[in-house]
Parts: structure tokens; sequence; C-alpha cells
């Protein structure tokens, strides 16, 4: 990839992360540093293309490992971020229950 | 014409990007956090699906089955068991696995390039280096952060000269990041590497404390986005990089957030143990004298009380209390109580982690303030009621220039008419400073397990029908 490109899309992205973030409240940080957590489990697709490109013993042992640890991390973020965002409720939810 | 694999899976990719940005957006309000989680699943799901069909994906398709499905299982189940009050070490571990992950991704990448089946231009071949580097330090540190936080492991390493080996160490592995940058990445130049990465993450991470741990993880959940950016940039794959930087440029501001909420600078979280501050601190020469309540003259005072401030900290969490304090709440509130709760901004064992565990018990969101919205109401407050929390109520931050706290935001629960501490027993918090609060004419002191004390308190409120 160009290297310039790759330069504007950091930075682009970067704006962003600090943008979203600024605007979300104290009592979602840690669901947010957990959503957050989730998010860079899509390593688990660079696993997949490396494991996918794979031939010697010791680099689809490695890729193994990556597509192993990606996915653990994409799964469990998702889980421990469902289940914490799962409890918060409004007062009014919680008199219609 | 079909859209070829050309097509579909770049789109692929880009609705992916699109889609983690939303679903991120979406946690900016609690209403709308549930389904921007909802749409970022779907976004990762339809990435790993695609990923199969990508053109650099050659074989191995078995092994690549059996790592998701195998991980996948363990993680969901791990993550479905684990208490609420472990959360934080569940992000760690989480996060660690994604640290190793984009790691490995770099091992094979260099490994491809010594058997000359892949060549990296040099400005790529420098950000593979540095993404694996950032990688293995924030798998290593986040285990170590893991392990400290499950209980696994109590000690806090210190010795002389351990910055200087850290130093040492992390300076090594970017002089062996730079002869594979010069000599090309040999297999034993590759380990060495790995494992002196490893290391830097795990000297880094032993001697920091319990109480600085949910900095250093919002610091490594930072590092691993980035690392995992920087893979992005080497795999050609740009929804890698931009959920990648995203979340590193995201984590980084609230890896700020948060030490400047602890009033620690990042730098003396990473570069000093927590007890050196308490060293230096002459104790402060707390005068008065420390005046203790029963639980029923406390739920007296309560239950005849316009407005009540809960102000609860990880000791009530640990002592499995918020139901408990919930019931109570309930049953004021019916009497005509005014009750909130004001969650200072490191309450739990990291910012919105105390909101998360009152969640639990059935405390709406909406009845749970922050440190600047509630302090204005302390001085119309009658009774604060101080439920497991000490350093973050302690007024020393304010008063005493000499103390390692001052100049932190505390809540100001000292202004309230009356202000009830709920403790274990008589001493100081974690860091060890005295606390000015006990001290005071107005507060008394309700001695005993934060559990039985707020049961106690629930049959005195019963008791006045």
């Amino acid at each position: 990839m160009e290297g310039w490109i790759a330069l504007y899309i950091f930075m682009l992205a970067a704006f962003t992360g600090i943008e979203v973030i600024r605007r979300v409240p104290a009592i979602l940080h840690t669901p947010l540093m957990s959503g957050s957590n989730f998010i860079h489990g899509i390593v688990v697709v660079g696993g997949m293309v490396v494991l996918g490109m794979a031939d010697t013993t010791t680099e689809i042992v490695v890729g193994f490992i990556a597509v192993f640890l990606g996915a653990g991390n994409a799964v469990g973020g998702y889980v421990v971020t469902e289940r914490m965002l799962d409890m918060f409720k409004s007062s009014d939810k919680n008199k219609k229950e | 014409m079909m859209p070829g694999v050309d097509f579909i899976v770049p789109a692929a990719y880009f609705t992916a990007a699109v889609l983690f940005i939303y679903g991120l957006k979406g946690m900016s309000s609690p209403v709308t956090a549930r389904s921007g989680m909802i749409w970022a699943g779907v976004a990762m799901l339809l990435a790993v699906l695609v990923t199969f069909i990508h053109p650099k994906v050659e074989g191995n398709y078995g092994l690549m089955i059996i790592a998701l499905v195998s991980a996948s299982a363990v993680a969901w189940w791990w993550a479905r068991i684990v208490a609420m009050t472990d959360m934080p070490q569940m992000i760690a571990l989480y996060n660690g696995m994604g640290g190793g992950s984009a790691a490995a991704i770099a091992g094979v990448e260099l490994l491809k390039v010594h058997s000359g089946q892949a060549s990296m231009v040099p400005t790529t071949l420098l950000v593979a280096a540095f993404g694996a580097i950032i990688g293995s330090i924030a798998f290593s540190g986040s285990l170590i952060a893991f392990a400290k936080l499950q209980g696994w492991m109590r000690k806090t390493w210190r010795f002389p000269g351990q910055q200087l080996l850290n130093l040492v160490v992390f300076a090594a592995t970017l002089v062996l990041g730079a002869w594979i940058f010069i000599d090309g990445p040999t297999p034993t130049l590759l380990l060495a590497f790995f494992a002196l990465a490893l290391l830097a993450g795990i000297l880094v991470t032993v001697p920091i404390g319990g109480a600085d741990m949910p900095v250093v993880i919002s610091l490594y959940n930072a590092l691993t986005g980035i690392a995992v950016g920087f893979k992005g940039y080497v795999l050609e794959i740009p929804a890698l990089m931009i959920a990648g930087i995203v979340v590193g440029a995201a984590g980084t501001l609230l890896t700020q957030l948060m030490a400047k909420a602890m009033n620690r600078p990042l730098t003396n979280v990473l570069f000093s143990g927590f007890g050196k501050a308490d060293e230096d601190a002459a104790g402060v020469a707390a005068s008065g004298e420390i005046k203790s309540i029963d639980g029923t003259d406390a739920a007296i005072q309560m239950a005849y009380a316009d407005k009540v401030i809960i102000v609860p900290g990880y000791g009530m969490a640990v002592a499995q209390a918020q139901h408990k304090i919930w019931e109570l709440t309930e049953l004021l509130t019916s009497r005509g109580v005014k009750v909130s709760f004001a969650i200072h901004p490191v309450a739990g064992r990291m910012p919105g982690h105390m909101n998360v565990l009152l969640a639990e018990a059935g405390v709406p969101y909406d009845m749970i303030f922050d440190l600047e919205d509630i302090n204005a109401q302390f001085p119309t407050t009658d009774v604060a009621l101080v439920i497991g929390a000490n350093d973050v109520v302690n007024p020393a931050a304010r008063k005493d220039t000499s103390s390692p706290i001052y100049g932190m935001p505390i809540l100001d629960v000292d202004k309230a008419k009356n202000c009830i501490v709920i403790k274990r027993g008589q001493g100081t918090g974690f860091s060890g400073i005295e606390n000015l609060l006990f001290f005071e004419d107005n507060t008394r002191m309700l001695y005993g397990d934060a559990q039985k004390v707020a049961q106690a308190l629930i049959s005195g409120v019963k008791a006045l029908g």
C-alpha cells in the first residue's frame, strides 16, 4: 500500500477514535474499554490471512496461534461487553418489569 | 456480470469498518450502546466469513476452523461464567490475546520474508517490526495484569536498578529490531527478538500495583489497537488499520482520562511504584476523634432524611453488598427520601466499573451521578453514606498540600450535614493515607462487614414501619 495513503488513513482513524470517545459518559467507560477491546479482535482476520498463506510447520503453528488468540479476543470481548451493557437499565424500564 | 472476489472482499471489509465506528459511537449513550455492540458484532462476523474467500488465503481451512471454533468456545464459556467484579481482568486477558495475535501475525510475515516467499519494502518491514514489539508487550503485559487482578500473582516485584534493567531490555529489543531491518529476519534472530519483547512487557508490568492496573490495562488496550492497525498496513487490509487505530487513539485518550482521575501522571504509574508516595508522605496529624454510630441510629437518621447520597467504593463490591444497598435504597425511596448514588471516576477497579456493579444490582443509571454533577449537592444533603470508599472521599485532597493525594478530585461528602462511613475496621485505605474525613465532627463511623451493616440498616428502617 502506498505509504502516504496509509498515513492519511491512520491520521483520520486516530481523530475518529478520539472524537467518538470524547462524548462517552464516564458510566460507560468500562463497557467502552471492553467494546474497543472487542473491536481490535478484528486482528483475527489478519491471523486467518497469514494462516491461509502458511506453508512450513513453523508458519502454520504460529499462524494457528494468531487465529486462536484473535478469535479469543473477539468472542471474549464481545461476550464481556454484552454482559455489562445488558445490565444498564433506566428507572422507567425497571418499573415496567 | 457477477461481482468477483476482488470486489466482494474489500466491500465486506469496508462495511465492517463503517459498522465498527458506528458501533463505538453508539456507546456514547446507554440507550444505544447495546445496538451499537450488536452492529459491531455483525461486522466482525462478516469480516471473518469473507476472509475465507480472501485471495491470499490458499489453504489450511480446516486448521482455521479448528482455531476459530475452539478459541470461540473457550472464550465464550469463560466470559459467561465470570463474576461481574472480575470483569477488569477478563478485559486484560482478551486484550492480551489480541496483542499476541498481532505479534504472531508479524512472526509469520517475517518468516515469509526470510524464506523469500514475500518481500517487504523497508517501510513495511519497519511497521511489521514495530507492530511485533507493541503486540508482544501488550500480550505479556496484559497476561501479567490478568494474573495480578485474578490474585494468581500477589507479589509486586521491586528491586534497585529495575528501571535500568527495563530500559536495557527495551533497548536490546530495538537493537534486534534494527538488526532484522538491516540483515533480514532469520529464525534465530526472530526468536530472540520476540523473547525480548515479551520479557519487556513482563518486566514493565510486574512492579505495578493492583491500584494502578486499570490505567495499565487501558494502555495495553490502546497498544494492541495500534499493533492491529500496523498489521493492517502490512497485510494491506484497511479495515484492520481503521479498527486498530480508532481503538488505539480512543484507548490512549481513555488512559489519560483515567490517569487524570487518579491524579497519577502516566509516567508515575509506569515508572514508580505506588508505595513510593506513601513513604515520602509525612503522616498528616489528624485532629479530633473518631466517633462511631450503630446500625439502628444510622437507619433512623437516613429514614427521616430528605436527601441521602450513597457513595459506594470497591469495598462494597468486595463484600457483595450492592444488592442489599439497592434494597435499602428502595426502602428509603418508598418513605419519600430522595436517594442518589455518587460515583468517583476511579471507584471500582476502572472508570465506570462501579456503575456496572450497581447496574447489576438493579440500580437504574439515572440515579447514578458523576463527581462533577453531584459535588454541588452535598451541602444540601442530610446524610452522605460512604460504603467501602476511602481515598476518594478524603478531604486531605483539598486541604493538605503535603498529602500524596493533594489535588485529586474527591467527592465532598464532608460537606454533607451528616456523614456515615461504613468500614470494616480502623485503618487506612490501600494508599495508606490517613483519612481526615473520619475525624470530622459530622462524621460517624459504622464499623462492620458492608453486607451485614447494610442488612442492619434495612432492618432498622423496616422497624420504623
